[in-house]
């Protein structure tokens, strides 16, 4: 979708401030915010795809008033209700609906530690033919999808060259919204600085950008 | 507490709706506030930067070492015991004297957790995200670090499941030194690309 998450090339942000000695956590409920987005993931309901876009789904005004785990935490009950493992009345009042029967957690220490070490890898064991090969030039498809999409609107229709190839991986596009894997092959593709941004860029720099074999055309 | 996430407002009452949710989750039998506890405990305590400096040491030491980073950056990184959540399917690519490298992530926030740990508050911003893939050479400078016009700048943008590691420049006059002395000259930032 064309939100206001997908903000490279943006003006106006303001400056970037880097805090010295940052703690990893601002405030305790940050902390409870990751861990348990990390623990109701284990019930297996969603995948990383559809957590990212239920934070796109933040009203784009809002979206930039919220602090980082202000808006993961907005975004994480929405996708708790859609996906019924809570109701937004249990959420206001705090409480299990009376007569619910109580479930076992899934994500016991042992499982996060395992988790910590091992991810969730997102590439997929499966021969899916490239449709594209390194050094080949590809041109960023123009699309608008008003679902999920890992294309930065910058790029669309700017033409690179194929770098590498990352190997198969899922798709976005269909995981986000549990329509399938879609598995294929993942490109880092190299985009001159000036065919992106024009003469304003500098003429030596590059843009590296992993796109996958549904976000490309040949030239 | 008042405090300010690049001028973000954060509501005061986050802290008290997120507890009440994670009583109610516990009361469901949905969560194991013991499993709550080994992530926090594990992102704040032991997976940091100092994983990616003792990765990026390692390579200054050892040239065959820094041959296995650059091809093969997961097998060479979990070498020295590293690897997991957000960071599957990791690439490391080298700083030269020609050749700058920046990494951002313009659609969310990713980056290579088990060689940095969680990202700080300016990798998640709106001014860095915005600006890192535009204004690169303008943004380091505005960072005190000012690249020359003839060196290429490379901006990597994290848009898939590939977490990306900048290998910095080993620092000149650092020859004699051991793995340890040079791993405490590695910081997150230059891991990142936003310092030298």
């Amino acid at each position: 979708m064309n939100g206001v998450h997908d903000m490279g090339g943006m003006h106006g942000m303001g400056p970037v401030v880097i805090e010295p000695n940052e703690p990893v956590f601002h405030e305790v409920w940050e902390a409870r915010v990751f861990a348990l987005r990390r623990a109701m993931g284990a019930w297996g309901k969603w995948n990383i795809d559809a957590t990212r876009h239920s934070v796109e789904l933040i009203p784009p005004a809002e979206y930039l008033e919220l602090s980082y785990y202000a808006r993961q935490f907005v975004a994480f009950l929405e996708l708790m209700v859609q996906v019924g493992l809570v109701t937004r009345a249990e959420i206001e009042r705090g409480l299990p609906a009376s007569g619910a029967a109580k479930a076992t957690p899934p994500l016991t220490p042992a499982k996060a530690a395992s988790l910590i070490a091992k991810g969730v890898p997102t590439s997929r064991d499966v021969a899916v033919v490239p449709r594209f090969r390194v050094g080949q030039r590809v041109r960023a498809r123009t699309i608008n999808p008003i679902g999920h999409t890992r294309l930065p609107r910058y790029v669309r229709g700017r033409t690179g060259v194929v770098d590498r190839d990352h190997g198969v991986f899922v798709f976005p596009d269909t995981n986000a919204h549990f329509l399938g894997e879609k598995p294929q092959h993942v490109y880092s593709v190299r985009f001159a600085a000036r065919d992106v941004w024009g003469d304003q860029a500098s003429p030596n720099d590059s843009l590296y950008i992993d796109l996958w074999d549904d976000y490309l055309e040949s030239t | 507490m008042g405090h300010d996430h690049d001028h973000q407002a954060v509501p005061s009452d986050f802290a008290l709706r997120v507890k009440s949710l994670e009583s109610l989750l516990v009361e469901k039998g949905l969560v194991d506030q013991r499993a709550l506890d080994v992530l926090v405990d594990s992102y704040e305590h032991k997976i940091g930067p100092r994983n990616g400096a003792h990765v990026v040491a390692r390579a200054w030491s050892d040239s065959a070492y820094k041959q296995r980073l650059l091809a093969d950056a997961d097998s060479a990184i979990g070498e020295l015991g590293y690897g997991g959540m957000q960071g599957e399917h990791m690439v490391v690519v080298e700083n030269t004297p020609r050749v700058h490298n920046l990494v951002v992530c313009t659609l969310c926030s990713c980056y290579p957790w088990p060689v940095l740990g969680l990202p700080p508050v300016w990798y998640k911003s709106a001014p860095y995200r915005a600006r890192a893939v535009i204004d690169p050479r303008g943004l380091l400078k505005d960072l005190g670090f000012e690249i020359s016009p003839d060196v290429e700048v490379r901006v990597w943008d994290s848009t898939a499941e590939i977490r990306y590691l900048v290998l910095p420049e080993r620092p000149a006059g650092t020859g004699g030194m051991s793995e340890e002395a040079l791993a405490e000259l590695v910081t997150r930032d230059a891991m990142v690309g936003v310092a030298r």
